[in-house]
């Protein structure tokens, strides 16, 4: 029977010394700024206000939005569907073709006051191994009831985006299980539209479904 | 004494059961805390907090204070001015003073621990006496360093690029250097005397000495009297509401007695008040905790309009509270406020009479600002946060890449 250890994350905040005051300066950086910076600027949010929904969006859309007060382009920025993307590589590509579209069609180029510029930033990621063990549904389910959310946060958004295994981590685990319709119903789960609380609930639910097969 | 185990109830089992995974992979090293002095100011407050739950966690923490006299202590004066963005000049003899200062220390230190941690300019040039190649060292800015005096932050410079890495409050006090800068954000204290939960009783009775009615709305900044707080600017946002609000306004903070400019401000301050009964200005002694924590408590709507700010610690104090806060945007307090999300961020003297008016006249609008508010200071900003952010900063030293599996 495959055992599911339940590892956590922690992020350390790098700062990176590149800044942006208008639109052609952020899709530079967005250009040139490592991966572990889309991903920190796309989740950040998430992570900090995991307990909103809808949380606040990523952190070009918000500057735009709140600092550039460019509400259009803001909202554009925003629209871009996380969960639709595969690689960091790709989500990159996107941010920067919107950005782009809006720069050859604006006519106008709004700096941000002294001060409220885009810091551009990153993460190192340490991933420790938690004492909490599942070999059944039923364990795992006790398990998910007592990790952190950083635990939860890490095998659902870090192993699909981050870590690039294109699917979480616990559809993985419910495949090799055998509890295929389980791991499709995993696997359909929006992350992005819930509070981790409430993805917390939501998958256990799930789970408690399966868990008597 | 407090233990970190009290923090269960605020965090939950499971952060403090992650706190320890980390702590266990420092075990058996040693840590040294390196600063300037043991009481007073902020960076001495949270080191006599947060050394006793390190230790408790399991990682070997000590706290050692340089020693200098009152002519060392004027030049790291003015170098801190500098760092702020006054341009005081060192002379090559301050300069000589400032190492000579560091040495002597240095000379009497024992600094073979594993991590050397070194907070502010102060202690800085210890640097030069790392002799044991397989100590880490760290130096930790605590103060804004947006704009410094150039001349003074060259100087610092030297000394800082020679550590492993940096330490900054706000991602814009980053500089350029050739080591690894990392953001670690200050944090308050749920279980001090400032933000423990209080009985109503004791919010009444601290509002009754004062005369300030809690049965009308009051609005309040707490902070010292000083310029880059806006005094004026505050009592000047209240007037343009106060017609429309039967409401009161409080600006309550320490005296700056050690500062020059300090009766000017108060005189600029109470002629800006007008004698009206409703603005109601509290000098407050050092020992005031308490009575922070209940004027904070029993407030309507808490303001922060800062001019300019280091990191903003009122602000998580008020947001722990649950309360609604309209912040200017400086500083560290864009970190704490994601506007319409968290509290209000604006950048003017209208801007921010407009949202006094709404919050008071949205009391639901408000009670969301204010749950939201202490949620994300209890998810980011507390002293627990802090000590998981220093672990794990000691710990990235021992490995490289952007992901570790520990």
């Amino acid at each position: 029977m495959p055992q599911f250890l339940f590892k956590t994350k922690f992020d350390l905040t790098v700062l990176l010394g590149r800044k942006a005051k208008n639109a052609a300066q952020l899709i530079e950086g967005i250009k040139v700024v490592p991966g572990s910076s889309i991903y920190f600027h796309t989740h950040k949010f998430l992570q900090q206000h995991h307990y909103l929904s809808p949380e606040p969006p990523n952190d070009f859309a918000y500057w735009v939005a709140n600092v550039l007060n460019e509400q259009a382009l803001g909202e554009e920025l925003s629209s871009v569907d996380i969960i639709q993307f595969n690689t960091i590589s790709d989500l990159r590509q996107k941010f920067i073709a919107v950005l782009g579209d809006y720069l050859q069609t604006s006519r106008r180029t709004v700096d941000a006051p002294p001060g409220e510029e885009f810091y551009f930033m990153g993460s190192r990621t340490f991933v420790v191994e938690t004492p909490h063990t599942a070999k059944t549904l039923k364990e795992f389910r006790s398990c998910l009831e007592s990790v952190s959310v950083h635990s939860l946060y890490y095998h659902i958004f870090d192993a699909r985006l981050r870590l690039e295994r294109e699917q979480n981590d616990f559809s993985e685990w419910f495949r090799k299980l055998g509890k295929e319709k389980l791991a499709e119903q995993m696997l359909n789960l929006d992350p992005y539209t819930h509070t981790l609380e409430g993805l917390r609930k939501r998958i256990i639910q799930l789970v408690k479904v399966h868990d008597s097969d | 004494m407090i233990q970190i185990e009290d923090y269960a109830s605020i965090v939950g089992k499971s952060y403090l059961e992650e706190m320890q995974l980390l702590a266990q992979k420092l075990a058996r090293k040693t840590v040294q805390n390196i600063n300037s002095t043991a009481v007073g100011g902020g960076v001495a407050e949270i080191l006599t907090r947060m050394v006793p739950l390190l230790n408790q966690l399991g990682v070997q923490t000590r706290w050692d204070v340089i020693k200098g006299d009152e002519k060392f202590f004027v030049i790291t004066k003015n170098i801190h001015n500098a760092l702020h963005g006054l341009p005081v000049d060192l002379s090559a003899d301050d300069m000589a003073y400032f190492r000579e200062i560091n040495n002597n220390n240095a000379l009497q230190m024992d600094l073979s621990s594993d991590f050397v941690f070194v907070h502010d300019p102060q202690p800085v040039a210890l640097i030069e006496h790392r002799k044991n190649l397989k100590s880490h060292w760290v130096w930790r800015g605590h103060v804004d360093f947006s704009q410094p005096y150039m001349p003074v932050w060259n100087f610092l410079a030297d000394y800082v690029n020679k550590y492993e890495t940096a330490v900054f409050s706000a991602p814009s006090f980053a500089r350029d250097l050739s080591i690894r800068q990392v953001l670690i954000a200050p944090s308050i204290d749920p279980l001090s005397d400032k933000n423990r939960d209080l009985p109503e009783e004791t919010i009444d009775s601290v509002f009754q000495r004062f005369g300030i009615d809690r049965s009308r709305p009051v609005i309040t900044q707490i902070s010292r009297f000083d310029y880059l707080k806006d005094p004026v600017g505050v009592i000047k946002a209240y007037k343009k509401v106060r017609k429309y609000l039967n409401a009161q306004l409080v600006l309550a903070g320490g005296g700056a007695t050690d500062d020059p400019e300090g009766p000017k401000i108060m005189e600029e301050v109470k002629k800006e008040a007008d004698g009206d009964k409703n603005i109601f200005v509290l000098f407050l002694p050092p020992a005031s905790d308490i009575e922070i924590n209940a004027l904070q408590r029993g407030s309507t709507v808490i303001l922060q309009k800062s001019l300019k700010e280091g990191f903003g610690l009122t602000v998580s104090e008020a947001l722990w509270k649950s309360k609604p806060v309209i912040a200017s945007a400086v500083g560290g307090i864009p970190l704490q406020i994601a506007h319409k999300y968290s509290g209000i961020l604006t950048h003017t003297i209208d801007g921010t009479a407009y949202w006094i008016k709404q919050l008071v006249n949205e009391p639901e609008y408000a009670r969301s600002l204010g749950k939201n508010g202490r949620e994300h200071i209890k998810n980011n900003f507390l002293i627990t946060r802090h000590i998981k952010d220093y672990l794990l900063v000691f710990i990235s030293l021992l490995h490289d890449g952007d992901l570790v599996y520990l």
